[in-house]
């Protein structure tokens, strides 16, 4: 019968389309879209299909479905999109309130988008396709270090501003990255919270961390242990690390595994603000002993200061997160700083009005952790 | 129960005797793999049969021993439902976030978490039943299509144990007797189920429709009807354990029971459950649950690294399967045998 | 599935003979048949996903996008052509995302280990086919159903990957092997394993469409029975589809560990679920016996841009998800109701009714 015919209309049709691809496009094509180039210029072995020009804006499209957020207009040169790790949780909501307030104030555009779960995989589509939407920033929290990397190398390539926040991209991949606090100061902070604790300053503690590959977990767990060995805690016996992946069920099974596993513990640390909850809670209802700190959002852990599981445990202004990190990117944008480290900026209503420093790797830091307890938890709401 | 048709018992291997005991017996065999397992880990460690212990490892396991309840009912009327873990995550979702918003009170809440659940079920039922949609390619879309609504409706929030309801969460830890609230839940509705499928004309039909649906339809069992009742009880078997997982664990966002379709199926194969349909026991998969869940505390009280839950989860499964297998071939074999 | 012709979802199933078109029917139902092909529809779609990012969005058609969208689907696209011809024949395969993630945990840990990479590439792959073969036994020789079979081996593989593995993440890869990955063929915006994409859907398009291998392939999923009693050794067959629908899952491992320059245990969760979307968006019946090649291909490519299309226009992943899942449940709800109709106006034409069969 037909199907023979069709089949081949079909398989030209699906060549056609690839055809296209590679053609770039029909006559209709837009605005200097063409200087982003997926990947291409990510390695130096394969040579760009075209040159890279300046960005320019592209137009705003006509019609679109109603959308969580606005295409990037020509209006102001400031369009700023912040990629999360995932985006239904808390804490990058927390942050997105201070970039927004600080888009507000510059007159500027903020976005917010990313993927459901947390996994590099799905991360990198939102990276790229941010890319080809011709935003003038990517503020991004890297799910990998290195999974993202091409990709984000690949918006720079494109003449996007790319600021990492919360968790950094490998070296290179960013052009500057906004880092909450110093990380060895977060692993310091998480002994000493440990250490007052427990009873005496000694007994078995546990890590309840995110994800395995996590890059800033991992670095604040490996601080820890290298604080641990210091000789003031040499009572304190860490005997296990657990992953909840940021998982509120499997932060909940693991914290419960911990308590079971190990009836002498006395301390849970969790450097997560979805492990800290999960286990605060069970703690909590299983009228355990153990107490638990790490880091953690005010909002959610009050009642657990209230009623003494979480006496003690920290977090710095995510808020001001978000904020800092939408000013970076503003002044990447407008050329005041190129992200070299020695560079120096201020930004009014932080830091007390002094300048952050951008230091090695390009990193700025926003200031130290700070420490919530019974008597300051009511002060904040995020 | 999987019943292996007289089997010529004269010359077969010892093994093979022994596998199908198991089979036929994979209730109670269960149960004593269970007894042997604990016996083995409480000498390495004896808070594994702490009363804490054993009330948290069983009130998880009811939880999903509901949901699995549901999915043997689908699957032995030789269909599967793999959209499962978003009625468990939409109905927790939604129950958690109208108490949160103070929209209804408790017990409003929950009928209606419920209500959602045999709502999500009925619409399986209808893509299958009515638009003669196969179940894997139906049960596929409304799983995607239910998680889409439970994301929708949570835009990226959650809700924690705070904005909940004091003392809604405890019901999770309450006892009676000594035995955890949600155990005794759990057992009421297997045992209800149970009876239902072996005394009433409608649970014999779901196992018709399930051994041979066409002999079923020539014999005037409505199957259409008895395959979207089967799908709509596990809605609503799922609704209930959406609304127990949410007492459960507190704080709950869109992502909520994500990857529990796994763990539902798995306790219905170690169950009993057969794929192929027309066998198993509800019975049979509440204790498959048990038995997963056991495994799995065993292996955190034993401080076996969490990654090597994953192995030993997919050996059971095969070992359950093999088992399984044997007890086809049995039937096979004497059906052949017999040369009616 | 194994041995039992009858696959869970029996209430739409009962086999029937094959109907290419309702019988009866005159001229005009035969062309209304034949543009109602499933492949003829699924290339309307792709060009209407076309048609629609092109007007939403300015940057659709940059050959950027094109590269990217192309580039985030390859490995599922890879692993859906061995997963077509397990379906055809009326077996599914569940552990294929598992298998991808133990290759690129394996691949992680030997080139961790200093093993030339080429070596480790090579090893992965052979693992590859045996876990294939691991399935591929159960399912034929111990005749178990392979639903259950591959979902017990979905955790097992995972499992083996996270104990090779375990948190660790593994980078450091060759240029040459992270650009084979990442990057793009020169002078154009197609990724390097769309070439791989590419042999592997002729190779198993030509077998499946214009060979005697893929007639019998067709013969097992309509009818089994038939089939073996025709002599085809249905149960070699399968094995060697579980075999190599495993060696394709190792590889598409070893290429996303090449695109995220990293190689993790936990790799490729999730895609299995994708990959059998594919297949059956592209018109693979999944009571065996019925699909293409160019169906399939032209499914991961309409999944590709509605992804895309999505989020181009910043719409959220949950609409693309009820999309997929909407879009899943349509793709056999339309033939279904086509027949119907068919059925319908055969019957008002007084012609005698055909028994209507399953699935387009």
């Amino acid at each position: 019968m037909i199907p023979q015919q069709l089949r081949r209309i079909a398989a030209i049709g699906t060549t056609l389309v690839f055809v296209l691809a590679a053609c770039g496009g029909p006559a209709a094509s837009p605005p200097a879209a063409t200087s982003t180039n997926g990947g291409g210029t990510a390695t130096p072995t394969t040579g760009a299909g075209q040159p890279t020009d300046a960005p320019a804006e592209p137009t705003a499209a006509p019609g679109e479905p109603t959308a969580a957020a606005s295409e990037p207009t020509g209006d102001g040169d400031l369009n700023v999109v912040f990629i999360p790790k995932a985006v239904n949780n808390p804490y990058f909501d927390a942050a997105a309130e201070g970039a927004q307030r600080a888009a507000d104030e510059l007159g500027g555009d903020f976005t917010q988008i990313g993927p459901q779960n947390a996994t590099p995989d799905e991360q990198i589509p939102y990276i790229q396709d941010a890319t080809t939407q011709g935003y003038s920033a990517i503020v991004v929290s890297a799910t990998g270090a290195d999974e993202v990397a091409p990709a984000l190398q690949a918006a720079m390539d494109a003449g996007i501003s790319v600021v990492g926040y919360d968790s950094s991209p490998t070296s290179g991949a960013y052009d500057v990255f906004v880092n909450q606090t110093d990380f060895s100061l977060i692993g310091g902070a998480l002994a000493e919270w440990a250490c007052n604790l427990a009873p005496d300053c000694s007994g078995e503690i546990a890590i309840l961390s995110a994800t395995a590959t996590a890059s800033n977990q991992n670095a604040w767990i490996a601080d820890m242990e290298t604080a641990l060995e210091d000789e003031q805690y040499a009572n304190l016996e860490l005997v296990e690390t657990v992953f909840g992946n940021d998982d509120p069920q499997e932060s909940t099974t693991q914290a419960q595994g911990l308590l079971q596993s190990y009836p002498d513990l006395r301390v849970i640390v969790a450097p997560t603000t979805v492990g800290i909850l999960a286990a605060a809670q069970v703690v909590s209802q299983e009228n355990s002993e153990v107490k638990v700190t790490g880091l953690g959002l005010p909002n959610d852990m009050r009642q657990f200061v209230e009623n003494d599981v979480t006496p003690e445990f920290g977090l710095w202004s995510v808020p001001d997160l978000g904020y800092l990190a939408y000013h970076v990117a503003a002044l990447l944008v407008s050329g005041d700083i190129t992200g070299a480290p020695g560079e120096t900026f201020t930004v009014e209503g932080l830091n007390d009005g002094q300048p952050y420093e951008i230091g090695e790797d390009s990193v700025v830091i926003l200031g130290p952790p700070f420490t919530f307890n019974a008597d300051n938890i009511g002060d904040f709401n995020f | 129960m999987a019943e292996a048709v007289g089997p010529r018992a004269s010359r077969q291997p010892f093994l093979e005797r022994v596998g199908t005991a198991v089979a036929r017996y994979r209730e109670l065999s269960l149960f004593i793999v269970m007894l042997i397992l604990g016996a083995i880990v409480a000498f390495q460690a004896p808070q594994f049969i702490s009363a804490s212990n054993l009330t948290q490892v069983s009130t998880l396991a009811a939880i999903i021993a509901i949901a699995a309840a549901g999915q043997a009912l689908v699957i032995i009327t030789r269909n599967i439902d793999l959209s499962i873990e978003s009625t468990i995550g939409l109905v927790a979702f939604v129950v958690a976030d109208m108490l949160a918003k103070e929209v209804l009170d408790v017990p409003a809440a929950m009928t209606a978490g419920v209500g959602l659940g045999l709502l999500l079920g009925m619409g399986n039922g209808v893509l299958v039943a009515v638009f003669r949609i196969p179940a894997i390619v139906a049960t596929l879309g409304t799983l995607s299509i239910y998680r889409g609504l439970a994301f929708l409706m949570a835009g990226g929030r959650q809700v924690t144990l705070t904005q909940l309801p004091d003392g809604y969460t405890d019901a999770a830890r309450a006892t009676f007797l000594g035995f955890p609230v949600f155990v005794l839940v759990a057992v009421a509705i297997i045992v209800t189920i149970g009876l239902a499928m072996r005394r009433t004309r409608i649970g014999r039909q779901v196992y018709a429709v399930g051994s041979n649906p066409e002999a079923a339809t020539i014999l005037g069992i409505r199957t259409g009807l008895v395959v979207f009742m089967a799908f709509a009880a596990a809605g609503l078997l799922a609704g209930v354990a959406g609304v127990m997982w949410g007492m459960y664990f507190g704080t709950i966002n869109a992502t909520a029971a994500t990857g529990s379709v796994l763990q539902v199926v798995a306790a219905c194969v170690v169950g009993g459950v057969a794929i192929f349909g027309g066998a198993g026991t509800v019975a049979g998969a509440g204790l498959g649950a048990l038995f997963l869940g056991f495994i799995q505390n065993a292996l955190i009280i034993l401080r076996l690294s969490q990654f090597w839950l994953e192995a030993i989860f997919g050996g059971v499964i095969l070992l359950a399967v093999a088992a399984d297998g044997i007890i086809l071939r049995r039937l096979r074999r004497s059906k052949s045998n017999r040369r009616v | 599935m194994s041995d039992y012709q009858s696959a869970p979802g029996s209430v739409a199933e009962p086999p029937a003979p094959d109907p290419s078109a309702p019988a009866g029917g005159g001229g005009s139902t035969r062309l209304l048949a034949a543009f109602a092909r499933w492949e003829v529809l699924l290339l309307a779609v792709v060009v209407a996903f076309i048609w629609i990012g092109a007007t939403v969005s300015p940057v659709f058609l940059a050959p950027g996008n094109f590269g990217n969208l192309v580039a985030a689907v390859m490995e599922v696209a890879i692993m859906s052509l061995p997963m077509a011809l397990i379906i055809i024949v009326g077996e599914i395969d569940l552990s294929v995302e598992s298998m991808a993630g133990l290759s690129a945990a394996l691949l992680g840990f030997l080139f961790d280990a200093g093993v030339p990479l080429p070596v480790a590439v090579v090893a992965c792959v052979l693992v590859g086919g045996l876990g294939g073969l691991f399935n591929g036994l159960l399912v034929t020789r111990a005749g178990l159903p392979s639903l259950v079979v591959t979902l017990g081996t979905l955790a097992l593989y995972r499992g083996m990957a996270l104990i090779i593995l375990g948190p660790r993440g593994i980078s450091g890869f060759p240029s040459e092997f992270t650009s084979f990955g990442f990057g793009r063929i020169p002078g154009t915006p197609i990724p390097w394993p769309f070439l791989i994409y590419l042999a592997l859907a002729v190779v198993l398009g030509f077998v499946l469409h214009r060979t005697w291998i893929g007639r019998r392939l067709f013969a097992i999923g309509k009818n089994l029975g038939t089939a073996q009693y025709s002599g085809i050794r249905v149960q070699r067959i399968k094995l060697q589809l579980f075999v190599l629908s495993g060696t394709i899952a190792a590889l598409a491992g070893v290429l996303l560990a090449a695109r995220f320059a990293s190689a993790r245990a936990d790799l490729a969760q999730g895609m299995t679920l994708t990959v059998v979307t594919i297949v059956l968006l592209g018109g693979v019946n999944i009571f065996g016996g019925r699909g293409t090649i160019v169906g399939v291909a032209l499914a991961a490519l309409a999944l590709a841009l509605l992804g895309n299309v999505l989020r181009l226009t910043n719409v959220s992943a949950e609409i693309q998800s009820i999309a997929v899942g909407g879009l899943l449940i349509v793709s056999v709800l339309v033939p279904n109701l086509g027949r119907w109709l068919g059925l319908a106006f055969a019957r008002v034409r007084g012609a005698p009714p055909a028994r209507a069969g399953p699935g387009a």
